[in-house]
């Protein structure tokens, strides 16, 4: 049967880590493509570099950044930030991605999401989602809000008819992240993961709040979710990937582990 | 020399990688004078079956493979290249080359396992069961897990031509092999370490 999929998301600037990862003999290393090797190396299933560059005029620096990643690692990796049409996802997809990912972009401009499908096919596809804890009401059903800009902006879209509209659109896989739950580490949103997972029939990764493994236990059994997006717990070295797949494995939860 | 196979599908850039990791040299081309010349054929494919056929038809590629299989020079297919050498598709019958008996089936909408229904795609980690060795699995750890990502599945029609099967609510065949042709629903040139394995065994493997 198929592995539950765990995933490190790697921030990137202006072609850098935006943060040191300790590695082995606590070398801080600042090269994305170093540090993808480490975790291709370590058992990752999948990598998620996330591009945070601001200037336009340094984004092509990423591009480098995929087509060297794509050189080194031989498991599926995606690429999200900044996209923000057809031609940004053609260059990453040319570089090397197998799938990109889409937030802000198609919020504004859902047809991304449906042209994105027709060019490389629906597999290409994640539909990033930032979701904040709101009241029910009759604009937000579900209870939680899609916001963009990370995090700063409401929109007053409900996060399941986006998810659901985002699957009919062709999206093929949603990332869905917690901006309550972002960065404490202290555990996934449980409850909007297995709302969103239950409810849509593409994959759903879980986003934001990771911090030990108990966490991943959780999100991929009561949240629902086909893989767990980690980022902290891994870079600061407080676990290695194959320390929260021995985890998971022992709580009955199957993994890849052989690599 | 390898040659892959050049048409409009996505995942060329992918094989090309991982072969250059293994040390091997290759040509990527559609041209049938170089294809000859090759020892060895690789057919890729991921995404849209459609514009993808209608390229290697336009390129007479359809042709040429089936005299490929017939010169027993051996061939890789992966993922829709998996798919479109079978005679028949459930997504469209234009969409077949024919050089083995059998058809591609998209996964049913209700598939479970342990009462939990499943995603489709079937996109991730999963594992091979082979029904017997093979050369181009030589060295390959049996629990070694591979990447999978396709909505529609291989059905040979002779149980012989598969050789592995893999679990999704079902079990499918996720390997196929009739004499120099193998073929697999997964992508080797993403499964890690186990993938570039089984890369490098059908470059040295002579089709028998």
């Amino acid at each position: 049967m198929i592995s539950k999929r765990i995933i490190p998301c790697l921030d990137v600037r202006d072609g850098k880590l935006t943060k040191g990862i300790k590695f082995k003999g606590n070398v801080d290393i600042g090269d994305p493509v170093e540090a993808a090797r480490e975790y291709y190396e370590q058992g990752a299933d999948e990598i998620v570099f996330y591009d945070i560059t601001a200037s336009s005029d340094k984004r092509d620096i990423m591009i480098d950044v995929v087509r060297r990643v794509a050189e080194t690692i031989f498991i599926p990796f995606s690429v999200g930030g900044g996209i923000r049409n057809l031609e940004d996802m053609r260059k990453v997809i040319l570089a090397g991605a197998e799938k990109v990912s889409v937030n802000s972009a198609a919020v504004l401009k859902p047809g991304i999401i449906s042209q994105g499908a027709r060019a490389f096919g629906s597999q290409c596809v994640v539909l990033g989602m930032d979701v904040k804890k709101v009241e029910v009401s009759g604009q937000t059903p579900s209870g939680y809000e899609i916001v963009i800009e990370g995090g700063r902006k409401h929109t007053g879209i409900d996060a399941l008819w986006w998810a659901r509209e985002a699957e009919n659109l062709g999206a093929g896989e949603i990332c869905l992240n917690s901006i309550d739950a972002d960065g404490m580490q202290d555990g996934y949103e449980i409850n909007l993961t297995a709302l969103i997972s239950e409810n849509v029939h593409i994959p759903v990764i879980a986003s934001g709040g990771a911090g030990k493994p108990e966490h991943l236990a959780a999100v991929l059994t009561t949240g629902k979710a086909d893989a767990a997006l980690i980022a902290s717990m891994v870079h600061y070295r407080n676990y290695t990937i194959l320390q929260i797949k021995n985890y998971l494995s022992d709580q009955n939860i199957q993994t890849r582990m052989l690599w | 020399m390898i040659a892959i196979i050049e048409y409009n599908a996505g995942n060329i850039t992918s094989v090309a990688r991982a072969l250059h990791a293994i040390g091997q040299d290759f040509v990527i081309t559609d041209d049938t004078k170089m294809l000859n010349a090759a020892s060895h054929a690789i057919f890729p494919g991921v995404g849209a079956a459609g514009e993808a056929m209608a390229y290697l038809k336009g390129k007479k590629l359809d042709t040429w493979l089936k005299y490929c299989f017939q010169s027993g020079k051996p061939i890789l297919g992966i993922c829709l290249g998996t798919q479109i050498i079978l005679n028949q598709s459930e997504e469209n019958d234009t969409y077949s080359i024919g050089l083995v008996a059998g058809v591609t089936k998209r996964f049913p909408e209700n598939l479970q396992a342990a009462g939990k229904a499943l995603k489709i795609p079937h996109m991730g980690w999963n594992s091979v069961t082979l029904k017997h060795h093979h050369p181009v699995f030589a060295g390959v750890d049996p629990a070694a897990e591979y990447y999978f990502v396709h909505s529609y599945y291989p059905s040979p029609e002779d149980d012989e031509a598969v050789l592995g099967t893999t679990d999704y609510g079902m079990t499918f065949c996720s390997v196929l092999a009739v004499r120099n042709l193998i073929a697999m629903q997964f992508h080797p040139e993403k499964s890690g370490r186990p993938g570039l394995q089984i890369l490098k065994n059908f470059c040295a493997w002579r089709g028998k």
